[in-house]
């Protein structure tokens, strides 16, 4: 049997997951481990129908001395199918919960109703398929620049089920209700030991790869991975804290109460943004943008003190979620100085990225997938200037509690994170399964379109949803009285909750073009089509 | 061109550039977070805020079960429409024993910090059934399925207990009778004083329509009449000088 140790380590797992189900003290830890029993199985049953461990396909290294020979590209392939799979999951639950909040009649209680199904929505776009994103181009990206075989072997492979072991485990435990109520690190304790666990592996894979080197010097796009990786281990152990009621039950207590517990959750909740959705996707800029362009990254100086003003500063930057709260003045000061502050380092790697392109910027016209990253750097660019203004504690006073909040994040999620892992997916495609060229380039323009127009739809909306809201909270008559009761304001929301499920059904359709683009492609197929900018006008040399 | 030379030893040695990145990202939460454990007027000190009750915790749990801090805060900021609109703004002592806090970071709703007593049991037991029922312009979903779901005692204690490992001043006392208190301040033919006398202010009697039965609509709603209740702000004086921060 090939994979002896596996089957057993999964069907140890399996035994285990049944005596939780058998002698767990609430409902909620039994329903769970019946639902791992089942996944672990699957998994048990699929790794025995496995015929080899061996890649299908190996990419032989430029030279090939010392004892490893390829690239591990199996994970990566995986990782760019699972990547698509968890994006259209997390976009269809962000349509439905947006059709929710319009028409609250498709609200269905128990496990579909709003509040169990946005931790899904929010935990499925940010770390299902952000974070299978961030797994499967660090892994491309630090193999190739650095000239090495991913260490550790197996390790990756464990990885990267066990990262999706934690997503199935994190989506099933909202509907069924075990959540410990922080915002994007809802899951309860025992996920995150497991999250832990597959993150400390993951560290190893990655440094060690960069220990075992056969290039002298670190990669950029490396750096920015290192710290994404090292930071979320710091942010995800300390703000998950908590002592369990049981060690057969779900439910646990956090160890901070009140203002510290706020201020934790918020030191992790805005460094998950600056570091799982920053940090670890300029490493993916860093990479891909250069390689699509042909160009060198614009200033290697301005790379050095970007990343090192952006890591510093953006850990300051949590208290602006908590403006005007019970939190002590100084720390809310502190905090809005900080993010202002944010503003230059993230600039400086938009600049970095968008002047890369320079002497190419024909490129923008001809190619998509540079089209794309420019877009995703646009979008970058507006939501880290929109940040800094919202963290000012003036501004802040009307904006916060309100949609405009929402409308900043999806510019930055669906314009930054979604765009730049796109044209990432579609870079890596072709290349993994050793195809000529994408099934169509007409369809990644028509999904360029789609998901922009999808973004600024959204975020056009939420502006106007927002401003309109925090304005109407305020609203004084002559006589001094409150003009709207808070029913009213939320009456008045009802156009743009519609609006807004129009600019999320565009980017959903756009990813599902994307999605049958990618099957094709893998397939082998390449769509017969006109090109989308004729010969004559492409030949024409960059000024 | 010093510093650029001096970078190109991080760029050519992975453990110092790991233990270097690993310390710039330490400073922030070191010179912000740590402090709130430490400085004493982080928490100003009230009289009145006390542990939740066994039925008001396990309210609680529900309310964090079901997201509600998803759409509604509990944090009303010290801006005159708010105050007049919620009530007094939130002190820091108010959710001292909140693990986690439930500040929220979106009204989708209206703030529930000081909805304590605001409107009837049976309004929030008929609210929470059909929310469109008595404010036809919420969009907030059913939550009648509480109605059918009993309380069950079997871990009440242990989440008392759990919380008192953590700080919490519940006494042995208060462990060892949690189940009890938890279905008598919902039993609207049960001896009160030992719950009031351990949790003062509780709020006591059958919360949700059904005396006979002990349901997770109960717990919800003695939570939510409890929400901001716990301070006496005829007597709290803010410009007090061990309350200026």
């Amino acid at each position: 049997m090939k994979h002896a140790a596996q089957v057993i380590a999964v069907a140890a797992a399996a035994i285990l997951a049944l005596f939780g189900a058998a002698f767990g003290r609430d409902e909620l830890f039994q329903a769970h481990a019946w639902i791992l029993f089942f996944v672990l199985a699957l998994a048990g049953y699929l790794l025995l129908q496995r015929k080899t461990s061996e890649d299908a396909a190996l990419i032989p290294l430029k030279d090939g001395e010392g004892g490893a020979t390829a690239y591990m590209d199996g994970p990566i392939r995986y990782g760019a199918v699972a990547t698509m799979f968890w994006g259209i999951v997390g976009f269809l639950v962000g349509v439905v919960i947006a059709v929710q909040l319009a028409w609250p009649q498709f609200n269905f209680e128990p496990y579909l109703n709003f509040g169990r199904l946005r931790p899904l929505h929010t935990s499925a776009v940010i770390f299902a398929f952000g974070g299978n994103a961030l797994l499967c181009t660090s892994f491309w990206v630090v193999q190739r620049t650095c000239r090495q075989r991913l260490f550790g072997g197996d390790l990756v492979w464990f990885v990267f089920w066990g990262y999706q072991l934690f997503i199935v485990l994190a989506a099933t435990g909202y509907l069924l209700g075990v959540t410990q109520s922080k915002e994007y690190a809802e899951p309860e304790w025992y996920v995150d030991l497991w999250l832990t666990i597959v993150w400390v592996a993951y560290l190893v894979v990655f440094f060690g790869t960069l220990l075992t080197r056969r290039e002298p010097h670190i990669y950029v796009a490396n750096w920015f991975y290192l710290s994404f990786i090292i930071t979320i281990a710091m942010l995800h152990v300390v703000n998950n804290l908590a002592i369990p009621v049981s060690l057969l039950g779900s439910k646990s207590y956090s160890a901070f109460a009140g203002v510290q517990d706020a201020l934790t959750q918020w030191w992790y909740g805005h460094n998950a943004v600056g570091f799982f959705l920053t940090a670890g996707f300029l490493g993916m800029m860093y990479y891909f943008m250069p390689k699509q362009a042909e160009r060198p990254v614009y200033s290697y100086r301005l790379s050095i003190v970007h990343f090192w003003s952006l890591i510093f500063l953006y850990i300051w930057a949590g208290p602006h979620h908590l403006h005007y709260t019970a939190l002590p003045d100084w720390a809310q000061t502190l905090g809005m100085v900080f993010s202002i502050m944010l503003w230059m380092p993230s600039w400086g790697g938009m600049i970095n990225g968008l002047m890369t392109l320079a002497g190419a910027w024909d490129k923008v016209r001809t190619d998509p997938l540079i089209r794309m990253m420019v877009i995703a750097l646009a979008f970058y660019g507006m939501s880290t200037f929109e940040g800094p203004m919202m963290s000012i504690k003036t501004v802040n006073s009307l904006s916060h509690y309100t949609d405009w909040t929402i409308g900043h994040v999806h510019s930055g999620a669906l314009g930054w994170v979604g765009m730049i892992s796109f044209a990432a997916i579609y870079f890596l495609v072709p290349r993994l399964w050793g195809r000529r060229r994408l099934y169509s380039l007409r369809m990644v323009n028509w999904h360029f379109w789609l998901a922009t127009l999808g973004i600024v739809v959204y975020a056009a909306v939420m502006w106007v949803s927002g401003i309109t809201q925090g304005l109407m909270w305020r609203e004084y008559d002559a006589e001094g009285f409150l003009v709207y009761s808070f029913a009213e304001t939320v009456a008045a929301m009802h156009p743009y909750y519609a609006l807004r499920v129009f600019g999320g059904l565009l980017y959903l359709l756009g990813a599902l073009i994307m999605a049958y683009n990618l099957y094709q492609t893998i397939r082998g197929r390449e769509r017969q089509e006109r090109p989308l900018v004729t010969t004559a006008t492409a030949a024409q040399p960059a000024e | 061109m010093a510093f650029m030379d001096s970078h190109k030893k991080l760029e050519k040695n992975a453990s110092l550039l790991l233990v270097f990145s690993f310390v710039v990202v330490t400073i922030g939460g070191i010179v912000e977070i740590a402090p709130l454990f430490y400085l004493d007027n982080t928490i100003e000190e009230v009289d009145g805020v006390r542990p939740y009750s066994p039925l008001e915790l396990a309210g609680r749990d529900v309310y964090i079960r079901e997201g509600c801090y998803v759409c509604h805060s509990q944090m009303v900021r010290p801006f005159r429409d708010e105050v007049e609109r919620y009530g007094t703004y939130s002190l820091a002592a108010e959710s001292m024993y909140d693990r986690p806090f439930q500040w929220g970071s979106k009204r989708t709703g209206p703030d529930l910090a000081r909805v304590g007593g605001r409107y009837s049991n049976a309004w929030h037991v008929q609210h929470l059934i059909d929310p469109q029922s008595v404010v036809p312009e919420s969009i907030m979903p059913k939550y009648g399925f509480l109605l059918d779901r009993d309380l069950e005692p079997e871990m009440i204690a242990d989440n008392l207990k759990a919380n008192q490992m953590l700080g919490v001043p519940y006494c042995d006392e208060m462990i060892e009778l949690a189940a009890a208190d938890m279905a008598d301040q919902a039993d609207p033919n049960a001896d009160w004083e030992g719950v009031l006398t351990r949790y003062p202010k509780a709020v006591t009697g059958d919360f949700d329509g059904d005396p006979d039965r002990l349901t997770e609509m109960d717990a919800l709603v003695a939570y939510l009449q409890m929400l901001g209740t716990l301070v006496d702000f005829t007597t709290y004086r803010a410009d007090a000088e061990e309350n200026l921060r």
